[in-house]
């Protein structure tokens, strides 16, 4: 009998061993309170882990972006994308993301609890290049206006733009003349808050003479500092596009890029957006930024305070020395972020970069995005699923309500027919449950909606190797074999099957965990733990009650089955 | 002791004419909807596209919502009810966004819907976006997993059972992949992934009552007194009817309170099991039966030693189209 002791040890084992590790407990959650900051928590429950579509969250999909020019390593520089999204993401403070590479070029970012599906989107997915760029204080975009004019007359951009500029703002027929009286303006209003430097070189762009009657000359006003050109915000998208064609930056003149701001200026009742001429050359990038704080300032708004690396700091010295009393515009994906600054004399390891009219939380977000690097390729959204937190609550306790039923169907189908019998099958039952919760507990698998179903279908499958064993029990007892020899055949009798149908169900289900993604892959875990289970009460738990049951009624003559 | 259906002699293979006949009418039926539907009703998973799962506060007029969503830019975006009536899901196909960019589609609908209704009415439950890309990429994943898993079972049974009984069993499950596709053509189900996983699920279960009449094959055949094949299969399909009644009654116990009460969501995927349970019955004994019968009779075991019949001899009285000697009844 030591056979049987050794049995029932096993199973308490396994109990306890369930018991503990579905046991409630403490589990650490990071929160998000009201003004954006994180805290951690502590929340007492049962530690399963439910997918996104159980407790709401976004799972978001980024691949390469090809189509602005060909990427060279594709998987190499995914690699290295993955470690920035990792570090933007784990940033946002939100517990149990999940970050991976899916196949070759895409990157997967579960989110739970997100909601504000375009701010994840933008700081997975923003770039960051940073770089810091001299403006150009040559007049050499001056200079390069007469070819551009040029090819844009070829190119047949005049006549479209300039029908737009009529449409939309009629009174500026006269380019250069108003030019000359809002571009003193702009500057009298700019220099309050500028230095005297400043003040001065305005001056200077004011007195220099733009090639009138062009396409593009005709649409450009000087600036408040060398190297600065405002246009209507209306012309914004031709001269974007413009400006990006080859044909448009070869007619630049060399070492020199056009960028535009990213503020936009009212002068009169007008608004207008600036173009910056800067050195193509940057004196410093973001790989040298080692932190960045999201701060505000009474002067200039929102902004966010960078610390550069040691070297980058020397660096940017070095640099910043050699160009005192130019304007320094600060890039961010190739669009300069507020105005440049002016350099008064060399800067060390600190910076700031002014945010405009945004608000705190994109300051936050940039500083995030600032500190992880910049992505190595633009990615692009592949796939955005975003569940609310409500949906998937009414699916879990959807999904309850279906398990219990099943399991009351099961237990009277079970009770009915097999009897005794039945009673053990339904001992066995009870232990497929924990034991099953345990190992998606154990294994912190991922319940997902479809594994939910799967488990409550798997209940009507697990007693299926119960019922082959009784009916074989069954048979062995009608041949006339005694109670003991017909539990002990049929159970040796109906191994082959319960083994050969649940080892190639399992195959199954690993072929659907390899190729499914989220919720089916979800839905493979709890079928594999379940069939397991199922295998474990069916051929030892519910075998070691027969036995037990024998031992107590030692010759019986027969059994209800 | 409670029985059902015990000690049963019926001839299972003798219709199997009518059950193949009625089977082939059911997936030529399945491929005429097929082609009336110009192809499955796949989900934006495969198809790409946007859905949006929006809950009104009340039942909102289904026009207004239509002509509202047309306003949005969204022309021939479909509009489903999701199970109550104030509950839809919106699906906009491919990328018709006025913004341009993929990942804006849903923001979009999302603006007309609160200003149409009001904020406080109208709640986003959920949105899906799915690019084209990852779309095409699933719809292969999902044809590999089915060819891969169909191979590995194949592998496995012809190791464990025979290649006649693994060939058997594959083909019989792959006519449950093909009426359940038939199935979902007919009913108009969408195709999603956990439609996919349910069509897997399937195949393991047909597969699984597949093999334990194997099984109980395999068993009869060891046994000394020499059959012909078809009675063997007979008495082995009789052999099991009660396990398959009862683990057929209970599985269907537990996937009905999954139609009934587990939510629209799974509602596909239940309703794929549960014709699962019946084609998988079906097709272990009308397909793998008369399959095994047909394959053995093109290339017979051989039967190792037994007094000297030679298998040509033994297999030809053994044609599913032989004289039918009442089983049993020998």
């Amino acid at each position: 009998m030591s056979n049987l002791k050794w049995r029932l040890a096993i199973i308490g084992v396994l109990v306890l061993a369930s018991v503990w590790a579905l046991y409630p407990r403490n589990v650490k959650v990071r929160q998000r309170r009201a003004d954006g900051t994180f805290f951690d928590t502590t929340t007492y429950r049962v530690p399963l882990r439910r997918g996104l579509d159980l407790q709401g969250g976004m799972h978001l999909a980024l691949e390469v972006d090809d189509s602005k020019g060909v990427v060279a390593n594709k998987p190499e520089a995914i690699d290295r994308a993955l470690k920035v999204v990792r570090t933007r993401i784990e940033g946002l403070g939100v517990s149990e993301t999940v970050i991976q590479k899916a196949g070759n070029d895409r990157i997967n970012v579960d989110i739970p609890g997100v909601d504000d599906r375009e701010r994840a989107i933008k700081i997975a997915q923003d770039q960051a290049f940073l770089e810091f760029q001299i403006t150009d204080k040559t007049g050499a975009f001056e200079k390069a206006l007469p070819r551009l004019d040029a090819l844009a007359r070829e190119k047949g951009f005049g006549g479209a733009v300039a029908s737009a500029a009529a449409t939309t703002s009629p009174s500026a027929s006269a380019p250069l003349g108003g030019l000359l009286t809002t571009g003193t303006d702009t500057a009298a209003k700019g220099a309050a808050a500028k230095s005297d430097s400043a003040k001065k070189d305005t001056a200077k762009a004011d007195s220099a003479t733009l090639g009138a009657g062009g396409p593009i000359s005709k649409l450009i006003l000087g600036g408040q500092m060398p190297g600065q050109f405002l246009f209507e915000r209306a012309n914004y998208d031709a001269l974007k596009n413009f400006f990006e064609s080859p044909a448009a930056t070869a007619a630049l003149p060399p070492g020199k890029v056009v960028r535009f701001g990213s503020d936009s200026t009212v002068i009169g009742n007008k608004v207008y957006r600036s173009l910056y001429l800067v050195d193509e050359r940057p004196i410093i990038t973001g790989e040298y930024l080692t932190d960045a704080k999201p701060n505000q300032s009474p002067l200039e708004g929102t902004i966010v305070e960078f610390t550069l690396s040691n070297e980058g700091g020397r660096r940017f010295q070095r640099e910043t020395a050699k160009h005192v009393r130019d304007y320094m515009a600060i890039v961010l994906d190739k669009v300069v972020m507020g105005a440049p600054p002016v350099i008064n004399s060399a800067i060390g390891t600190r910076g700031q970069i002014t945010m405009g009219g945004k608000d705190l939380q994109a300051a936050q977000d940039l500083a995030l995005v600032l500190k992880a690097g910049a992505l190595p390729v633009p990615l692009r959204v592949a796939e955005v699923r975003n569940i609310g937190p409500s949906l998937g609550q009414d699916s879990i306790h959807k999904a309850f309500t279906a398990g219990a039923i099943a399991i009351a169907l099961v237990v009277v189908i079970m009770l009915g027919y097999y009897r005794f019998a039945g009673v053990l099958a339904v001992g066995g039952l009870a232990l497929y449950v924990l034991y099953t919760l345990a190992v998606l507990a154990g294994f912190d698998a991922v319940l997902t909606l479809p594994g939910l179903a799967g488990f409550v279908l798997s209940i009507g499958i697990a007693v299926d190797a119960n019922v082959l064993i009784f009916e074989r029990i069954r048979e062995e007892l009608d041949r006339g074999k005694t109670v003991r020899t017909a539990i002990d055949e049929g159970f040796r009798h109906a191994m082959s099957a319960i083994i050969d149908s649940n080892v190639s169900t399992i195959l199954t289900a690993m072929v659907l965990y390899q190729f499914g993604t989220g919720p089916v892959k979800g839905f493979a875990v709890t079928l594999i733990a379940g069939i397991v289970a199922s295998m474990v009460t069916s051929i030892f738990v519910v075998r070691t009650f027969f036995l037990l049951w024998l031992n107590r009624s030692r010759g019986a003559q027969t059994l209800s089955i | 002791m409670l029985r059902i259906l015990h000690d049963t002699k019926y001839d299972f293979i003798k219709p199997w004419r009518i059950a193949i006949g009625v089977t082939v009418a059911f997936i030529a039926t399945g491929l005429i909807f097929l082609g009336v539907h110009h192809g499955l009703n796949r989900s934006i998973e495969f198809t790409g596209g946007t859905l949006v799962q929006a809950e009104f506060a009340k039942a909102p007029n289904v026009g207004d919502l239509r002509s509202t969503i047309d306003a949005a830019g969204f022309q021939g975006a479909e509009i489903q009810q999701f199970g109550s009536d104030t509950s839809f899901t919106i699906r906009a196909a491919g990328h018709q966004t006025a913004g341009g960019k993929v990942e804006n589609t849903a923001s979009e609908i999302q603006t007309a819907l609160e200003q149409k209704y009001g904020k406080a009415n109208v709640h986003i439950a959920r949105t899906e976006i799915v690019g084209p890309r990852v779309g095409d990429e699933l719809s292969r994943n999902a044809m590999i997993a089915i060819v891969i898993s169909l191979g590995i079972t194949l592998i496995y049974l012809a190791f464990r059972f025979e290649w006649r009984f693994g060939v058997a069993a594959v083909i019989a499950t792959a006519h449950d992949l093909l009426s359940t596709l038939a199935f979902l053509a007919i009913m108009r189900l969408e195709v999603s992934l956990t439609v996919v996983a349910a069509l897997l699920t399937v195949i393991g279960y047909s597969l699984n009552d597949t093999i334990i009449i194997f099984d109980r094959v395999r068993e009869n055949l060891k046994k000394a007194r020499p059959e012909p094949l078809y009675d063997v299969l007979n008495r082995s399909i009789n052999e099991t009817l009660p396990r398959s009644i009862l683990t057929h009654v209970t599985v269907a116990a537990a996937t009905l309170s999954l139609l009934l009460f587990a939510g629209e969501v799974i509602r596909p995927f239940s309703w794929i099991m549960l014709f699962g349970i019946v084609t998988g019955t079906f097709s272990s004994i009308y397909i793998a039966g008369p399959v095994l019968l047909w394959i053995e009779r093109r290339w017979p075991r051989n039967i190792g030693g037994k007094a000297g019949s030679s298998p040509s001899a033994k297999a030809a009285p053994n044609r599913p189209t032989s004289p039918r000697t009442p089983v049993g009844a020998r």
